[in-house]
């Protein structure tokens, strides 16, 4: 607000922006936390390693995907880590009941999609605002989990069910990792190279403007939700399958940690700006701080002093920049 | 708006229509005792929910009040064991300092960098709560070695009610005429409902949201020391996600997430209603595991209710471009 920039006399050239931009510098951020990490720990750089190192973030980054789309266009989710809770609840259930692994797939996406739709639905139709649905959602589908488990627990998964969060596909690539990276693709191109993805831009410019322009808000809206999701259905499937079990308390805490992911990868909290190479960007960092902090025997919550620090450092620092670079 | 259709009205007559639907089968809930027993547990989330209000009201949200309650609550124990001596007016003191001060990080992040107020609180969440961890080395403060004095306070009565509620009543009251009395009640509606007209009237929306920011510190340190002397223990994850619930409080008590909307009365009676659940869940034999998902559900019909309610005030040119907005 207080910030105003003089108009520079000329464009910067293509190549000095892309260098400038903030995916550049999470790269940056990601390589100098790469070596360091290589210097800090003997273990480090070892493919099995790296391997495990990624399950610190497929699945949160999965979710992410469809979170930043739903952030650019102005809303988000706070009740993924509770849908994934209700959908581990009801692939536990469908266990107990004898369903086998693809009925338990189904059900789980199923699961997801519901909980999305009934989230989108609540936004679109009532025009209620996104954040205070999701935390109402967010207690009612964690809830639900806990009502059904109270304190116990759903074991005894299919053996073949254990593929979504164990399996490997070829040598030390896991069935996650490459599920991770086929959805960034995709959201990729969604985003970035379809009439959708523009909406999505629209919309979280100026949704008013996006309506006049002939953009379905609402029912692009929903759409993401429903993504969201989805998303958290397949992350559920994959956290379930890699645990083996299934508590209410699943996933706790990783509504925060997604949004960071995708404010970290320069996506704007308020909505119209961001891209997808940048979350993907952020994902690694995240988990890369995380797994290297884990090889220096640092305790979990240390590491979310830095992924809290993180969060504010890369867009104080900016800001903090351009104040002493115009005098603001 | 007359008296009648006010949502404060009508959330008082939700949580009575609650007590009397108690009462028909337990009617020792609803003894005097037992209200203000409830009354007394519900004191911290009343004050949270204060703080959370005068933040929200600015047009932003405070997540970091649970993780400011539990730092300040663990320092407190900390020093309570290094120096015994210390009087509790100077622990009460020192809280609501600390919580001030961590309130006044995220007023100065949000006010001088102009970073979003979500971003801000959930990294300073997360900062604080490992912060614990790091003064505490994951250690629990256990209620043995506390002193007696500290453990006492909240508990020692005055005419009959324990600390911990006149607290409340007394913070409830100074609230009262903080927002509908005085220059920065105003300031913080101002900024709300029009942060650009705020301006124009010559309202700093940038310390105002500051000193939104720094009483909700300040009080998140205050219910911190509280909460800590009251359950006789301090360890890393104490009142773990509390902060959705002093969010949730605020919004059934009418606060309009938007800003600009919302009152002392409404944020202490969306706490009294939460309260009012949680304890009369084990009296009535529901498992206690229903709570989450009825606060939820009460958190989404409250917003839906408010939002009719809020349908019929104001102009509506385009219709369709209002819902898309």
């Amino acid at each position: 607000m207080s910030l105003s920039h003089p108009i520079p006399d000329r464009l910067q050239s293509p190549l000095a922006r892309r260098l400038k931009s903030w995916e550049s510098l999470l790269l940056l951020v990601a390589v100098a936390i790469f070596v360091a990490n290589c210097f800090a720990s003997p273990y480090f750089l070892d493919a099995w390693n790296l391997s495990d190192a990624t399950f610190n973030f497929t699945e949160k980054a999965m979710i992410a995907f469809a979170m930043a789309l739903l952030v650019i266009a102005g809303d988000i989710d706070l009740s993924v880590a509770s849908i994934i809770a209700l959908c581990s609840t009801a692939m536990g259930a469908a266990v107990q009941a004898g369903v086998g692994t693809p009925g338990l797939v189904a059900i789980g996406l199923g699961t997801g999609l519901a909980a999305g739709a009934f989230n989108g639905a609540l936004v679109t139709r009532l025009a209620l605002p996104s954040i205070v649905v999701t935390i109402g959602t967010m207690s009612l589908y964690r809830g639900i989990a806990y009502i059904v488990l109270g304190d116990q627990a759903y074991r005894g998964y299919p053996d073949s069910f254990a593929f979504f969060g164990q399996g490997y596909v070829f040598w030390v690539v896991s069935f996650e990792f490459v599920m991770f990276a086929l959805l960034a693709v995709v959201f990729g191109v969604l985003l970035h190279k379809t009439n959708f993805g523009r909406s999505v831009f629209a919309i979280g410019n100026n949704a008013t403007g996006a309506l006049f322009s002939g953009i379905r808000v609402q029912r692009v809206r929903f759409i993401l939700f429903l993504l969201t999701g989805l998303m958290s259905g397949i992350a559920a499937i994959c956290l379930t399958s890699r645990l083996g079990s299934t508590r209410p308390s699943i996933a706790m805490g990783w509504e925060l940690e997604i949004v960071t992911m995708v404010v970290l990868g320069g996506v704007s909290i308020l909505g119209g700006a961001g891209s997808i190479p940048g979350v993907v960007i952020a994902a690694f960092v995240m988990g890369l701080v995380t797994f290297g902090l884990g090889l220096l025997n640092v305790p979990g919550i240390v590491m979310s002093i830095v992924i809290g620090a993180l969060l504010i450092g890369v867009i104080a620092l900016p800001r903090l920049w351009s104040m002493l670079r115009w005098g603001a | 708006m007359s008296i009648l259709k006010a949502r404060e009205t009508i959330l008082a007559g939700a949580i009575l229509a609650l007590l009397l639907l108690i009462a028909t089968r337990f009617p020792a809930f609803v003894s005097p005792g037992n209200l203000a027993a409830v009354f007394n547990d519900t004191s911290p989330l009343i004050l949270l929910a204060l703080g959370q209000m005068v933040v929200i009201l600015t047009k932003c949200i405070d997540l970091s009040v649970a993780a400011n309650l539990a730092l300040t609550g663990m320092c407190t124990a900390m020093l309570n064991i290094a120096f015994p001596g210390l009087p509790v007016a100077a622990l009460l003191l020192i809280a609501v300092a600390l919580g001030t001060v961590m309130g006044m990080i995220n007023g100065l992040l949000v006010w001088k960098l102009d970073i979003p107020s979500i971003v801000v609180t959930l990294g300073t969440m997360t900062i604080f709560r490992g912060i614990i961890f790091l003064i505490s080395e994951g250690k629990w403060v256990n209620s043995h070695e506390m002193s007696d004095a500290f453990k006492a306070f909240p508990r020692a009565e005055l005419l009959g009610l324990p600390m911990l509620s006149w607290i409340a009543i007394v913070t409830v009251a100074a609230f009262f005429v903080l927002m509908t009395r005085t220059a920065l009640g105003r300031a913080v509606y101002a900024v709300g409902g029009n942060p650009n007209a705020a301006v124009y009237t010559g309202i700093d929306v940038g310390r105002t949201r500051f000193a939104a920011y720094t009483i909700s510190g300040a009080l998140a340190g205050l219910t911190g020391y509280l909460w800590v002397s009251r359950y006789a223990v301090a360890y890393v994850d104490i009142a773990g996600g509390f902060e959705l619930d002093t969010v949730a409080a605020a919004v059934i008590g009418g606060v309009s997430i938007a800003g600009g909307i919302g009152s002392v009365a409404g944020a202490v009676l969306g706490a009294l209603f939460l309260g009012v659940i949680k304890n009369a869940l084990p009296v009535v034999g529901i498992s206690p595991f229903w709570q989450l998902a009825i606060s939820g559900a009460a958190i989404i019909l409250a917003v839906a209710f408010n939002a009719k309610a809020g349908k019929t005030k104001g102009r509506i040119i385009l219709r369709k471009a209002e819902t898309a907005a």
